[in-house]
């Protein structure tokens, strides 16, 4: 019996083996060389992310891979797919953890042969995903997460971009904007989800707010865990310290939770809420939030991206497409495809000929290009980081139309530490060098 | 010491993976580094299966190997990847024996939830330590191996892929070996009629307690490989999803082999990853139907195909 069971177990496991042997010679036969350029676009498809960035992040980038394999960019962008060779986008899921998505990328690059990805919400899997694109040695952008640690963990990164802002940027575009509008307040608040993302946003924020607005006192902060839900006890104790301001890294379901039972308890008629990544919800608060809440972008993305040709097209393209106007993440999602599309027309090689992850860096690295939000800069982060300017203003819905109202602008000079100086060090030191118009 | 002929194929098997992991492409490599990494926890959730315990929460042990091996390198100069292994081990020893004395008191779904909390609570502790990258975590990287530095990317992910089939070996001659002894095979008396057991003049208690605490060394043993491989932890290894992850794979496996473990392992990722690849949105789905499947048609799970004509063995 045991002789039998043994016997029995090496033609199973032997069958395994086999079974892996043949899924590994197909799946890199399958990934033949077909003359497309290969995308891997990962975001998050399911989870709690998914509704608010993941989808409208997937969107923008099915519409404008669409767009572009038929040319119907505007200028500089009017050239097909991507340097003349057609663009096929991979699109996977982000959810799952770092782990996971570290497999999921070796699985894009070496399983599927993509020629850059594109991709990360997250900023643990940024992180995570970073060391890995160096050792692959293949062209990444980061599209949305938002660590400062991304390119201070990895000095020496020569693959990896983002041509999002990291957190810092939002926060002290936030106070920046409190200083430039409130000058006066004196009592502020904080609601953060207690893990990475709100930790940093509100240390970031204090800090600034200590430094720009030295008459203001931190009169509250609350940490509900994410994913939360209920906000009760958490607004009552807001509530009674009478805070003027009441800031919030909160986002998606959450964020939206959040408004709604803060304007339900008169919380934010009696304090002004000033939400960081407000403007992904624009299209559905309707009149659930106060008129006068303040919401960023997390840049000039969504509703606060300028009023040019290529945004406009874009905004055209994708209301057309999904009946619902660009949130911020679209906005970013374009940005990087657009940026990838500069890279690699601009790497210097033939036309339809794919470049090189050495030729895209060399070409992306501390570029200018033009893009849905305006002209990026990559200058920071040794020009692998994009710097750009933020924008915040004021939520209004009358007669069942939402608008932006008392939007204010800062460069990118302003709200962004010098190269090689930690945002934490710079804020701490008045801002030194800072550029404000 | 004579080897068996279970032991002796399961020999043959990791000599033919390691030799296999010269011809096979880096994503492979990669993916069953992880899935042997994964299949040790599982080892563990099985070990205390036989017994009757399901733990929910075996990614606590996952997540203070996969730490250990991280915060070594990191904080205290432990690049050696055998030596910070083997301290991930130790501190889940110290810490499995301390948790072990109440939770060996529990059965049932009283165990597994207990299991659970404790998971979650090293999950709030993380999350909540700025200094160790809250919810982003860490990288873990420049480690050696006997003071040799594998090269960057195919060399060092290689050296990885040996040292966990290695460990993958050993792990499961030690628990064949294990279960085929007087005392493994009492755990599954436990698991029938833990009273009898006690008139057999044996403590069950102390019987889990051991099993408890050898679990979780074995489990962070797979922790710690897996953050040699990814090169990188989060707070996530300690989530519950993680701990119910395990107890997926270890039902899709079933309880029959030692070999099983791994093998669904590897199934597991092969389902998941090709899953993702073709359908992006509803990926999870796939996973969920194979394991309904899995239960509807194997309820003793994979290794069932193998021992299915042995009608009334107990897997």
């Amino acid at each position: 019996m045991k002789n039998n069971k043994s016997k029995f177990s090496k033609h199973l496991v032997s069958g395994v083996a086999a079974l892996a042997l043949a899924a590994g010679a197909a799946g890199s036969a399958s990934a033949a060389e077909n003359g497309k350029f290969r995308v891997g676009i990962v975001t998050f498809l399911s989870g709690p992310a998914a509704g608010p960035f993941g989808v409208p992040s997937a969107n923008a980038a099915k519409v404008l891979v669409e767009e572009l394999n038929k040319g119907n960019l505007p200028a500089p962008y009017d050239k097909i797919g991507i340097n003349g060779a057609e663009i096929e986008a991979v699109i996977i899921d982000e959810a799952g953890g770092a782990t996971k998505q570290v497999e999921e990328y070796r699985n894009l690059v070496q399983r599927q042969k993509v020629d850059a990805v594109i991709g990360y919400v997250s900023s643990g899997d940024c992180l995570a995903i970073a060391p890995v694109a160096e050792e692959l040695k293949t062209f990444t952008i980061a599209y949305d997460c938002g660590t400062p640690r991304l390119f201070a963990d990895n000095p020496d990164a020569q693959y990896m971009f983002r041509t999002g802002l990291d957190a810092s940027v939002d926060n002290i575009g936030a106070v920046r904007y409190l200083a430039a509008t409130r000058p006066d307040v004196t009592r502020l608040a904080g609601i953060q989800q207690n893990y990475s993302w709100g930790q940093d946003s509100w240390a970031d924020f204090t800090a600034a707010a200590s430094a720009l607005l030295p008459e203001a006192e931190i009169v509250e902060e609350q940490f509900p865990k994410i994913y939360q839900g209920q906000y009760g006890a958490e607004i009552s104790a807001l509530s009674v310290k009478r805070p003027e301001i009441v800031h919030s890294s909160f986002w998606g379901g959450d964020m939206e939770a959040l408004v709604l039972q803060a304007n339900a308890r008169g919380l934010l008629e009696d304090a002004t809420g000033l939400l960081t990544c407000g403007e992904a919800s624009f299209a559905t608060y309707k009149d659930q939030a106060p008129n006068g809440m303040i919401i960023g972008a997390r840049g000039p993305f969504g509703q606060f991206a300028p009023d040019n040709e290529l945004n406009t097209w874009f905004k055209g393209v994708y209301q057309n497409a999904y009946d619902i106007e660009p949130v911020y993440p679209a906005t970013k999602m374009a940005q990087a495809i657009l940026g990838l599309k500069y890279a690699a027309e601009n790497a210097g090689v033939a036309d339809k000929e794919i470049p090189s992850a050495e030729q895209l860096s060399a070409a992306m690295k501390g570029a200018t290009f033009e893009s849905v939000s305006g002209t990026v800069e990559m200058a920071r982060g040794n020009g692998h980081q994009a710097m750009q300017g933020i924008t915040y203003g004021e939520y209004h819905y009358e007669d069942g139309v939402a608008s932006i109202k008392n939007a204010v602008s800062f460069d990118g000079e302003c709200v962004t530490p010098p190269e090689g100086v930690a945002a934490a060090d710079w804020i701490a030191d008045g801002f030194p060098g800072a550029k404000c118009n | 010491m004579r080897l068996d002929k279970t032991e002796i194929s399961l020999g043959l098997i990791a000599l033919g993976c390691v030799l296999f992991g010269f011809v096979s492409p880096g994503w492979l490599i990669f993916l069953l580094t992880i899935a042997l990494a994964k299949a040790l926890v599982v080892q563990g959730v099985v070990m205390q299966m036989r017994s009757g315990l399901v733990s929910f929460g075996q990614g606590l042990f996952y997540c203070i190997g996969g730490y250990t091996v991280g915060m070594g390198g990191q904080f205290f100069g432990i690049h050696d990847a055998v030596a910070a292994l083997s301290l991930g081990m130790f501190v889940a020893i110290i810490i499995a024996m301390l948790l072990g004395l109440l939770l060996t008191r529990y059965r049932e779904i009283f165990f597994a939830m207990l299991s659970l909390a404790f998971s979650m609570i090293l999950f709030g502790i993380l999350v909540k330590s700025q200094e160790l990258g809250s919810t982003d975590g860490f990288n873990v990287h420049d480690w050696t191996l006997f003071g040799w530095a594998p090269e960057a990317g195919a060399g060092s992910q290689y050296t990885v892929f040996t040292m966990t089939v290695v460990s993958g070996l050993i792990v499961a001659v030690l628990i064949h070996r294990y279960t085929k002894a007087g005392i493994g095979v009492i755990c599954e008396a436990v698991r029938e009629n833990e009273v009898r057991v006690e008139y057999l003049g044996l403590s069950p208690r102390w019987l889990l307690y051991g099993n408890y605490v050898a679990a979780a060394a074995v489990s962070a043993l797979g922790g710690g490989l897996t953050a040699l491989a990814t090169g990188h932890v989060d707070p996530e290894m300690a989530y519950w999803t993680t701990s119910g992850e395990f107890v997926f794979i270890a039902l899709l496996g079933g309880l029959g082999h030692v070999a099983a473990p791994f093998i669904a392992a590897i199934v597991f990722s092969f389902v998941r990853t090709y899953a993702i690849e073709f359908v992006p949105h509803t990926w999870q789905m796939i996973l969920g139907f194979t394991l309904l499947a899995v239960i509807i048609f194997l309820p003793k799970g994979l290794w069932s195909l193998v021992s299915r004509e042995k009608t009334g063995e107990r897997a």
